[in-house]
């Protein structure tokens, strides 16, 4: 095989885990952006996802397109209700409580799938197939193409809702200063609710995605896509949403081109290594804004 | 004052034996019931339990009953020290050791201290019997290697092949070493030497396309179901052609790998003393009253633990062990273990001095999502 085939091929596949990260990023990047909390149990919102459209398809038996609307309406109340019960109360605590509980709900998500799933990792029920579409030498598997285009898309509908709609506004409002934006009328609860719904609404298509990818699913599955997604959003700039998408990508990228030319094995370390350096030379992450923090 | 604690309550257990007609020797193991490697841990607590159930209902060793518990240990060595501790106070005097090779390692340092006859099951890696007082089932990691690339190259099935395995597990990495250096000897080629670690156990694109690459015959896994079943999913959707081949750590693949990936892991081969469809009247015995009380087919971790069960038996019966609270017990076991034959399911073993069993390896392979024996074309 030739070495731009090999080269194409693991840009490829760097692409699609990539796209995988962006969207989990972005839900990350969202919450910080607007609750200013790291929201550590977002990783497992993407197994809970992706254990509810199972659950729709395999036992309930639905069309996957139903299931999958299903499975988002689901994340989304989960999201939802995890931010009303654990983290509304904290909203004045100190972001070190607030931290502590994420990960608590974390390992409480996790222990619950445990429970109800067992501990063996459960059949993905949904596949794209097999099917590519051969570009030259290259191979590119519909999955990833679809992988790809939903990502974008759903950036693109981000962008415009922050920067367009009212909540979107009320979004930046309560970013900027919670006390003002409340002050002004705005509902910085609802708000929060909002991001946390859309957060979560995001991570069940990644879990979607994963699922498809990987073809198992298991309580454990959101943890490391969950981290390296966390990540991501910190390469290119926490709180910001083309920053997510860029920082994810490029860490879908570094990480087969790593695992293609250097080490398999390494690959994690070469991935976090490129992370401390960017933030060396650029604290912010790629396209974070610099603010100055109020003493 | 824990150790104090627990000698009065060991002392009250020893006068509640006393006073019953019956002595009940407890055999007590540590494995994963919970976590990532679950199916291991349950597997070896269902095939003991079987197996000293049958001992009862048969009226036990010399009137003395068998009475079987396990402690979760997640596969975590850690965890395994304190499942000892606790099966210790629960008056234990024969230990299963540890399901999963790190665990067992550590959980021996202690068992040596207390000078307790341990039979593990299936911890393969080398060091898990160095102490005199341990014994084993299964195979060792460095034995399933050279067994692995000796059956290759015997039965003529591939000169070109691929291996993937998990350099950061022991017992993956042992059995690779072996089956590397061995290749070399019977003229099997190692085209490519892929590894992974279980941060990076989920994505396996970069592996399957250097073994696509490398025009690969077969792929050796000297890994864990968990992730074959990962690599087989993947490998079939880069429609990779090569047959795969692994150890014990692949048995109950057909469970992971799921119903509607069954032909995913169409003929895969795995190097294993047991084969659940076996025509045996022993195996057949095993299978069906394993299915009926477990609702599942018995894998070579349930078959293990059923055999290091009658193992003890075996050694119970050879020391003529009356009384469990002979002072000499461990001893009497121990020197037993070396001078006993036991007819298992796994085979016909005997152990020697190192505490290795000696026995031969077959392989079976899957047909139609079922485990066949293999015979050569």
């Amino acid at each position: 095989m030739g070495t731009i085939t090999k080269l194409l091929e693991s840009l490829l596949s760097g692409l699609s885990l990539g796209s995988i990260y962006a969207l989990i990023a972005l839900g990350y990047t969202m919450v910080y952006g607007i609750a200013k909390m790291l929201n550590f149990a977002h990783g497992d919102i993407i197994m809970a996802g992706a254990f509810s459209i199972i659950v729709f398809t395999a036992t309930c038996g639905l069309p996957p397109i139903v299931a999958i609307l299903l499975g988002i309406v689901f994340c989304m109340l989960l999201g939802v209700t995890v931010e009303f019960l654990a983290y509304r109360p904290l909203r004045k605590a100190s972001p070190l409580a607030v931290l502590i509980t994420a990960i608590g709900v974390s390992y409480l998500l996790q222990n619950v799938a445990q429970l109800l799933f067992g501990t063996s990792d459960t059949e993905f029920p949904i596949s794209v197939g097999n099917s590519a579409l051969a570009l030259g030498s290259v191979s590119v598997k519909y999955s990833v193409l679809l992988t790809v285009a939903v990502t974008g898309a759903i950036m693109i509908i981000l962008t415009l809702f922050i920067s367009k709609s009212r909540t979107g506004k009320a979004m930046r409002a309560v970013s900027e200063d919670k006390d003002a934006a409340e002050l002004m009328g705005i509902n910085v609860n609802r708000t929060i609710s909002v991001t946390f719904a859309i957060g979560s609404a995001l991570a069940a298509v990644a879990g979607l995605f994963y699922g498809m990818a990987y073809h198992y699913v298991g309580a454990t599955t959101g943890a490391m896509p969950g981290i390296k997604a966390f990540v991501a959003a910190v390469f290119g700039g926490i709180g910001s949403i083309p920053g997510a998408m860029l920082g994810g990508i490029l860490l879908g990228i570094i990480e087969k081109l790593a695992q293609t030319y250097i080490s398999t094995e390494l690959s994690d370390a070469i991935v976090f290594g490129v992370l401390i350096l960017v933030l060396i030379v650029k604290p912010t992450g790629l396209l974070g804004k610099k603010i100055s923090e109020k003493v | 004052m824990k150790k104090v604690l627990s000698m009065v309550l060991v002392l009250m257990l020893t006068c509640v034996l006393c006073a019953s007609a019956e002595q009940t020797l407890v055999i007590g193991g540590t494995g994963p019931l919970t976590g990532d490697y679950a199916t291991y841990g349950t597997s070896v607590r269902n095939g003991a339990t079987l197996a000293a159930e049958e001992i009862n209902e048969a009226g036990g060793v010399n009137g003395i009953l068998f009475d079987v518990k396990m402690e979760d240990d997640q596969a975590d060595p850690e965890k395994a020290i304190n499942g000892y501790s606790i099966l210790v106070d629960e008056g234990m005097q024969v230990s299963l050791g540890a399901v999963t090779s790190g665990a067992c390692l550590s959980l021996i340092e202690e068992a040596q201290v207390d000078g307790m006859l341990v039979i593990t099951p299936s911890a393969s890696q080398k060091e898990c019997v160095q102490y005199d007082n341990c014994f084993r089932v299964c195979f060792t990691d460095p034995m399933q290697g050279v067994y692995a690339a000796d059956f290759i190259s015997d039965n003529a099935i591939a000169t070109k092949v691929a291996i993937i395995y998990d350099k950061s597990n022991d017992y993956s990495v042992g059995i690779h070493d072996n089956f590397v250096s061995r290749a070399g000897e019977v003229g099997i080629d190692v085209v490519t030497d892929q590894a992974f670690t279980s941060q990076s156990n989920i994505d396996f694109s970069v592996q399957l396309q250097a073994v696509k690459d490398s025009g690969a015959e077969l792929v050796f896994l000297p890994i864990y179901a968990q992730e074959a079943a990962y690599i087989l999913t993947q490998a079939k959707s880069a429609g990779i052609e090569a047959t795969f081949f692994g150890c014990d750590g692949l048995d109950g693949i057909l469970t992971k790998i799921g119903e509607g990936n069954t032909d995913a892991c169409e003929g895969v081969m795995l190097l294993t003393p047991f084969a659940a469809d076996a025509q045996d009247e022993k195996t057949v015995n095993f299978t069906t009253k394993y299915k009926e009380q477990f609702g599942e087919t018995p894998d070579q971790f349930a078959a293990d633990a059923y055999d290091a069960v009658y193992a003890i038996k075996a050694a119970m019966e050879q020391a003529g062990i009356t009384d469990l609270d002979d002072p000499d017990l461990n001893e009497k076991l121990i020197s037993a273990m070396t001078e006993i034959t036991v007819e298992g399911v796994t085979g016909t073993m005997t152990w020697d001095a190192e505490g290795e069993p000696s026995k031969s390896a077959t392989a079976v392979v899957i047909k139609d999502g079922a485990y066949v024996a293999y015979s050569a074309q």
